[in-house]
């Protein structure tokens, strides 16, 4: 990459981020910083809501880069993905130059000839013109670059994967009728995953493998700041706690950062100046997300706050 | 440098992470980048490239660990290898003090090797292990068979012929010097065979768990010992796991050449009905469906328990899994296997129908009584049994009509072919009415069974 100036070390690539208001952690910025020195595409496993996406969205921002994002689904295939012809153009062109072709095919007499002359023309009907881009194919034509977000890979088809390798790897797409098409500048990529099916080997090989898991504790504060600002520091100690004891129970669905984000912002929005039992009990829906899950906690609710003011009194 | 790393990598091979030679190139350039100065920079660097899964990503940790806290040559070495070799000598070493000078004129006639080993310095004694490690391709060791090889070789390399002789013409002219000598050899055989255990823990992992693998895959499942019972456990799952890797793609397959005109129409109705885009037929593959008849009786119970951890254990494969356990009447087990442990349902389920005599004819008349029904013609029937009914009646009748109704028929029979028909078995009689009889005894023979009859469905 021509310029490296902002991705010159790993700490460079932590202010960097921070400065978007992503806290990375130190394995995370290493990711990063080896995906720019190496031109090696990213794939974030872990699980749902602990800043995969975000991770894409910060990196496009601090590096002033455009971000493309394709949406993976099941079905998804070349034609939405990577480019598609542009059928109605091309089908009102031929109505519209009928006339002009009649008159360069005027010449032929049999229809070797006009079929010998037609060929002079090339394929015009299929060149760039008709070429309608798609998220793949934009990314590589971004002149400044871009970041190339590829979003819940693992939703996608396994015959999809197979039609990411080529550009992961090298860059370039192969359209039958054009040619190769190569990117301008490398964009970076970032795949995420919450795997729900094991991605092909052929596809890891080719990218960093980062795993984000749920953040430390100092860590979780630190992004809970910098997102929610107006948070007071004994609150926001409390609630981390609160979250990470509400990880070590055997639930449905753990509660991931987004979540801790929501919560500190409504907490903020009651105007709650600690953390008591009856606003947690009345907001516990924003962190859990199954009726069983609540149930499950909510006889705990009271130790746990007390178990977390103790640790907010010792440490803070 | 790079030569340990291309160590380091075999380690990780040896840990269970795959690497490609791709990933190691990646490796070796990601770590030009960031250099070797911070250790956990370089651990992460090492996890983002070489490492695809949560696993290999805790094991090659563990590598990296292990790996790193082996002795440098060329630096002070650490305190693991040399510890225990310290503990042995110090006493004499704390004694022998005012010894050191008749040792120093007599050292001269002695082996470079006696020499280091009085002289107690470390730094050289680790650097020589090293040497002789290499010199003896330590990094080959696969198997804990071959440390006493690997020990012998490299105390080879590092000369003990000629300390031997070295001792023995001490023994006779100054035993006390002999003595420390002895010592300090117990020691050095000590460390040298430590540093065999750890290089056979960094490399030779992988293998000693595929040959362990591989014996009890072609283990009789009968017969296997209870200290074994949990590791087949294991391995079985690990078969679960590689068979829903295989068949768990998705269902829909496009039928190319067959052209579906009504949605083709409806696609292009946006041209005036120019088929610019076309669509293609689907042909939606089923989901096995599956009903297990299990004999639990005496020697096939064993069997029974590890087939039906494995047809349990394929949830995404298969969609629909009713289990029955029978030794003289039948009953369904599904939901205890469900909800427990396998331990626990196995327990439980031996205890409601176990160890009776089997009665082949009672229980499939109690299977036709009450869940005949469940059988569509997409089931696939599958029966575990010896057919050893105690000259009951067999009522093949029952398992022609159960053949009829469902897919497939399949009859497994831990026995060996050749005991078919002996004695009390009713295997020939059954067996016209299967679609496929095999035999299925060990853990590979179980593996290939279930395969194919998933495998039909796809």
């Amino acid at each position: 990459m021509a310029d490296k100036g902002p991705t010159a070390s790993i700490e460079a690539v932590e202010s960097g981020l921070a400065a978007q208001g992503y806290i990375a952690s130190r394995q995370i910025a290493t990711a990063v910083y080896l995906s720019q020195q190496i031109d090696k595409p990213i794939l974030v496993e872990g699980p749902a809501g602990v800043g995969k996406t975000e991770l894409a969205k910060a990196i496009a921002a601090w590096r002033g880069l455009k971000m493309i994002r394709l949406q993976c689904y099941e079905g998804l295939d070349e034609a939405k993905a990577l480019y598609e012809w542009k059928y109605a153009k091309q089908l009102l062109y031929t109505q519209i130059l009928k006339d002009k072709l009649g008159e360069v095919l005027g010449g032929a007499e049999t229809l070797h000839d006009a079929l010998a002359q037609l060929h002079d023309f090339g394929d015009v009907f299929f060149s760039k013109e008709f070429v309608e881009p798609r998220p793949l194919l934009q990314a590589l034509e971004q002149p400044a670059g871009c970041v190339l977000l590829i979003d819940e890979i693992d939703k996608s088809d396994a015959e999809f994967e197979s039609l990411l390798l080529e550009i992961l790897s090298d860059f370039q797409v192969t359209i039958p009728e054009l040619g190769t098409v190569t990117a301008i500048a490398a964009p970076t990529v970032i795949l995420t995953s919450n795997s729900e099916r094991d991605l092909g080997d052929a596809l890891k090989r080719r990218c960093l493998h980062l795993h984000i898991g749920f953040p430390e504790q100092k860590l979780e504060e630190r992004i809970v700041e910098s997102r929610v600002p107006g948070i007071s520091q004994t609150l926001r100690k409390q609630m981390v706690g609160f979250i990470h004891e509400v990880r070590s129970l055997d639930l449905k669905k753990l509660p991931s950062v987004s979540e801790t984000i929501d919560w500190a912002r409504v907490l903020v929005l009651l105007q709650a100046p600690e953390l008591g039992s009856e606003i947690v009990k009345d907001t516990l829906n924003v962190l859990l997300k199954y009726e069983a899950d609540i149930e499950a906690t909510l006889p705990q609710v009271s130790t746990f706050i007390a178990k977390t003011s103790r640790q907010s009194v010792v440490f803070g | 440098m790079r030569e340990n790393l291309h160590r380091f990598f075999r380690a990780a091979r040896g840990a269970g992470v795959r690497l490609s030679p791709a990933e190691s190139i990646d490796a070796m350039r990601a770590v030009s980048k960031v250099g070797f100065s911070d250790r956990t920079v370089l651990r992460d660097t090492f996890l983002l490239t070489l490492a695809k899964t949560q696993d290999e990503k805790k094991a090659l940790g563990a590598c990296f660990d292990l790996f790193f806290d082996q002795p440098e040559p060329s630096q002070p070495p650490p305190e693991d290898s040399e510890t225990d070799k310290s503990d042995t000598q110090d006493p004499g070493a704390a004694s022998d003090t005012q010894g050191d000078a008749d040792g120093g004129d007599q050292a001269q006639d002695l082996g470079q090797l006696a020499q280091m080993l009085l002289s107690q310095d470390r730094n050289a004694m680790a650097a020589a292990i090293a040497n002789a490690s290499n010199a003896a391709y330590l990094s080959d060791i696969r198997y804990f068979t071959q440390r006493g090889i690997f020990s012998g070789r490299i105390l080879d390399q590092m000369g003990i012929q000629r300390l031997r002789d070295d001792l023995d013409a001490l023994t006779a002219t100054n035993p006390a010097l002999a003595e420390r000598l002895q010592t300090a050899l117990d020691g050095l055989r000590d460390t040298v065979r430590e540093t065999v255990s750890q290089a056979l823990m960094l490399y030779g992992r992988e293998e000693a768990e595929n040959l362990r693998n591989e014996i009890l895959r072609n283990a009789p499942l009968s017969r296997i010992e209870p200290r074994q019972v949990a590791q087949m456990r294991v391995l079985i799952r690990q078969i679960a796991r590689r068979l829903r890797e295989r068949y768990s793609k998705p269902r829909k397959r496009q039928r190319r050449g067959h052209l579906d005109v009504r949605r083709t129409i409806r696609r292009n109705a946006a041209w005036g009905g120019v088929p610019f885009l076309t669509a293609w037929k689907r042909r939606h593959r089923d989901k096995p469906k599956i009903i297990a008849l299990c004999d639990v009786s005496g020697s096939v119970a064993r069997v029974s328990d590890f087939f039906l951890l494995l047809i349990h254990s394929l949830h995404e494969v298969v969609s629909d899994v009713r289990s029955f356990a029978f030794s003289g009447h039948l009953i369904e087990v599904s939901d205890i296997l469900e909800s427990k442990s396998p331990e626990e349902a196995m327990a439980e389920i031996m205890s409601k129908v176990g160890f009776g005599s089997s009665d082949y004819g009672n229980s499939f008349a109690d299977f036709e009584h009450e869940w005949m029904n469940a059988i569509t013609p997409q089931t696939t029937v599958i029966i575990l049994g010896d057919a050893r009914s105690n000259n009951l009646d067999p009522r093949a009748d029952i398992l022609r009509r159960i053949g009829e109704r469902s897919k497939r028929l399949v009859w497994l029979n831990p026995e060996g072919r050749m005991a078919w028909g002996w004695g009390d078995s009713e295997m020939p009689r059954y067996s016209t009415f299967c679609t496929v009889v095999r035999q299925c005894s060990t853990a590979q023979q179980l593996e290939r069974a279930v395969s194919d009859i998933v495998a039909s469905y796809q």
